[in-house]
């Protein structure tokens, strides 16, 4: 009994100092590069998008009520969708499916939500057209002979099957012509024009920002790079067509429409559009990654300035830590010296937490982010943590009213207590299972934040609230129980 | 012995003074607003702008110019001090272009926007009412398994099932309470219910239970060792030996609920304070509620209540 106590005791401290080391602000994390074992793991407080500001967009398929979607092709634009965040530079985008239609987007810390939102949803299909002799004017809307379709799953591979290429195209096609967009295209305006997509998006290798001088001034552009298949189609349409106009199409609408001067031969070239900087990066981040197999539409946003959600952490921790100094406080007035012992449990519960949330639980979770409901679910289970204690030593102290010794009162009130705190901690761990169902199911994400953190505070409480506050007062009552007898103050009778 | 039961009557008419003139302001909001508290467009679909202006503005300017953009009934509110110039606006469904185009209008008309303090929300009505549905299930579903699992636990006393109806009960007499509060709240200072009151409403489920069944626990632990005392007086000497811990463990609660309310950040005020009127109800109704009930089920008066009500029914038919 007494060594099975000395040994948990030791246990405890170990835990506590690797707790403090995990804690400890400046953590540099675990990086092991030995042989064959290579570990790294950043040791760090993730927050979430209401603590640091950021975006978050729930994406779902455009497609009418009913039509059944290839989950494949959600998979797929999920993998474009998080190409394309990854190329926008944020660190720790979260890209994750939801249901068989839907995809959530995170980026914490955004600058421009806009662009952003941009960048994700839109679809980035680029086509080169023939115009033929007519200037098309940036911003028009047109009508392609390009399979809509046909570029599902072929971002990365499948060149240019599309195009079926011989120079002859015709420069105004009627109106459904064999098109598959004929739908659209035969009830719109009569008038309206089909051009011939020459190459598209996937027959790019590569697309990348550069800057040209033009007139004197530095001018953002998208240089590309064709795959061998596409430049040669390329090479020979811009050879046959010289003096005709090459318009550029993003999704559907004009992005330049410059004129041939001479045969490109290698496959590369620029598009220049009036973009900033920001748009250029953007529009070559599309491309590079291919288009989308489905539209996208937008379902939910988000966004939070980053200050908004700083001024609030901070008061809200401030508020938090205030109130737990009362608790702590209230614990050693109350309940003296048991009082002292569970501030420590309570203190070393506190650590574990916040271990928890910096280094997870491999290999259930990395990390957890906290948000502000989470730092809510973490107070409420520290309250929770503090009734277990509460429950133990009022029961300990009708024991020792009762006439029990010392000794005895101890156990009794840890057995006692312990089916109370045993079936309150079920009924809350079923309600945050719940609770975090329908956090993840619905892109609430602060509900589950809130059942996450309130979840492990359940658990770990009735870890440091029984396990450890026994062992401390079992060690004391061990060392100084002779004193203790004597002086029932110090036990709150 | 301090006779807590036999008052029992009394504590069923302070319960009743404080879920009437709830229920009230849910009826007259079902009137009005079509649904018994505000709802969030967590819930109806719609946007939410918060905007940070650098100079001070007035409600008639921002409504206009959103009323310029097409929305026909936006709801402005000044957020927290009229010098932090941060207010908050709520319309119909808005994407983000549009958006864009308020703001530069914003911008234009009344002055530059501080980015970093503002926030924008928008919820497709599609998924607003997939939420509330979801919601909707998510309490009636945590409150059918907390009751399964107290009529599980209790199962070796007499009548468990009992015990599981009067936790539910009174869980279900917390719930009008924190409801009643909100819908108060809502009519009188726009108060709404989002996805985050969800979790409050979820939170004072779990406390109010966790409260129940400490009390319970106690009578199960007392009703073999004192079988010649009648069940009144089990009962109440349970309550009585639990009461300290019910006090110092809502005491506690209170005071970090008390610390936010009175520091914390304003995004999780109304939150607290909703979770604060809830847990100090559960602590209520525990005592006051569930247990008394207990007793009246015992001695018949529940079955009596009944029998009355609808006797009185049949004699007016």
């Amino acid at each position: 009994m007494r060594e099975r106590n000395t040994a948990l005791l030791v246990g405890i401290v170990i835990l506590a100092i690797v707790l403090i080391w995990i804690d400890w602000p400046d953590n540099p994390g675990i990086h092991i590069h030995w042989d064959f074992i290579n570990i790294d793991k950043d040791i760090r407080v993730h927050q979430g998008l209401d603590l640091q500001g950021g975006l978050q967009v729930l994406l779902e398929a455009d497609v009418p009520e009913g039509t059944e979607i290839d989950s494949e092709a959600i998979d797929t634009a999920k993998v474009i969708v998080e190409n394309r965040v990854n190329g926008l530079g944020v660190t720790e985008p979260l890209v994750q499916k939801r249901g068989e239609r839907r995809i959530i987007v995170e980026l914490p810390g955004i600058e421009d939500p806009e662009l952003a939102i941009a960048t994700i949803q839109e679809t980035g299909l680029l086509e080169f057209i023939d115009a033929g002799y007519t200037f098309l004017e940036p911003g028009t809307k047109v009508e392609t002979d390009y399979l809509a379709g046909g570029e599902e799953g072929a971002s990365t591979e499948a060149p240019a099957e599309v195009t079926p290429v011989e120079t002859s195209t015709v420069e105004e096609t009627p109106a459904g012509e064999g098109t598959p967009e004929a739908e659209p295209a035969s009830t719109a305006e009569p008038a309206l024009v089909v051009y011939h997509t020459v190459i598209a998006g996937a027959g790019l290798e590569d697309a990348g920002v550069t800057v040209i001088q033009d007139a004197g001034s530095t001018l953002p552009v998208v240089a590309f790079e064709l795959k061998p298949e596409a430049a040669s189609v390329f090479a020979e349409h811009t050879a046959s067509h010289r003096g005709q106009y090459l318009a550029i199409v993003l999704d559907k609408a004009i992005v330049s429409c410059p004129v041939i001067e001479d045969a490109i031969p290698d496959g590369k070239g620029i598009i220049r559009g009036r973009f900033t900087p920001a748009e250029a990066q953007s529009l070559a981040v599309k491309l590079r990654y291919g288009a989308l197999p489905v539209p996208l539409r937008i379902e939910t946003t988000r966004t939070v300035g980053p200050t908004l959600g700083q001024d609030s952490v901070r008061k809200s921790i401030t508020a938090g830590a205030i109130g737990l100094s009362i608790v702590f406080l209230f614990m050693l007035v109350y309940y003296r010296f048991p009082g002292l012992l569970a501030d420590l449990a309570l203190a070393i519960y506190a650590l574990l937490n916040f271990a928890i949330y910096k280094f997870g639980l491999p290999p259930l979770f990395g990390y957890v982010t906290l948000t502000l409901p989470g730092i809510a679910g973490f107070l409420l289970s520290t309250g929770m943590a503090v009734d277990a204690n509460i429950l133990i030593f009022e029961r300990m102290k009708e024991e020792l009213r009762a006439g029990r010794s010392l000794g005895a009162a101890i156990e009794v009130g840890f057995s006692r207590a312990w089916t109370s705190i045993r079936d309150s901690n079920i009924s809350t761990i079923i309600t945050c299972a719940i609770l975090f169902y329908f956090g993840s199911t619905f892109g609430a994400s602060m509900v589950k934040g809130f059942a996450l953190t309130l979840i492990i505070g359940v658990l770990t409480s009735m870890f440091t609230a029984v396990t450890v506050t026994r062992t401390f007062i079992r060690f004391t009552f061990d060392a100084f129980g002779d004193s203790l007898r004597d002086k029932r103050w110090l036990l709150g009778v | 012995m301090f006779d807590i039961i036999g008052k029992r009557y009394w504590y069923f008419l302070i319960s009743a003074l404080f879920i009437v003139p709830g229920l009230i302001a849910m009826a007259y909001s079902t009137v009005t607003y079509d649904a018994p508290v505000r709802l969030s467009i967590d819930f109806t679909g719609g946007s939410l702008m918060v905007i940070k202006f650098q100079q001070p503005a007035t409600e008639d300017t921002i409504r206009d110019v959103f009323m310029s953009h097409g929305f026909t009934n936006p709801v402005v509110q000044q957020l927290g001090q009229p010098e932090d110039n941060t207010w908050q606006v709520r319309m119909g469904f808005a994407d983000v272009e549009t958006v864009d185009k308020i703001k530069a209008s914003l911008a234009d008309q009344i002055g530059p926007i501080d980015e970093a303090s503002s926030s924008f929300s928008t919820v497709g009505p599609a998924v607003g009412s997939e939420v509330t549905r979801a919601a909707t299930v998510a309490v009636v579903i945590a409150s059918l398994l907390v009751g399964a699992f107290i009529i599980i636990t209790f199962r070796r006393v007499p009548n468990a099932f009992r015990y599981g109806v009067c936790a539910i009960s009174a869980m279900a007499h917390d719930l009008l309470v924190a409801l009643g509060f909100i819908s108060i709240m809502g009519l009188l200072f726009n108060w709404e219910v989002d996805a985050l009151f969800l979790t409050a409403i979820l939170t004072v489920i779990g406390f109010s239970v966790q409260d129940k069944i400490v009390v319970f626990d106690r009578i199960r632990e007392n009703t073999p060792k004192r079988r010649g005392e009648p069940f009144e007086t089990i009962v109440n000497r349970s309550i009585l030996e639990t009461l300290h811990r019910s006090l110092a463990t809502q005491l506690n609660a209170m005071f970090v609920m008390i610390a936010i309310l009175l520091f914390g950040g304003a995004s999780i005020k109304q939150f607290i304070a909703v979770m604060l009127v809830g847990m100090v109800t559960a602590t209520y109704s525990s005592i006051f509620n569930a247990v008394p009930v207990l007793v009246a089920w015992e001695k018949g008066e529940v079955g009596r209540f009944f029998r009355r009500i609808l006797g009185r029914k049949t004699a007016t038919v």
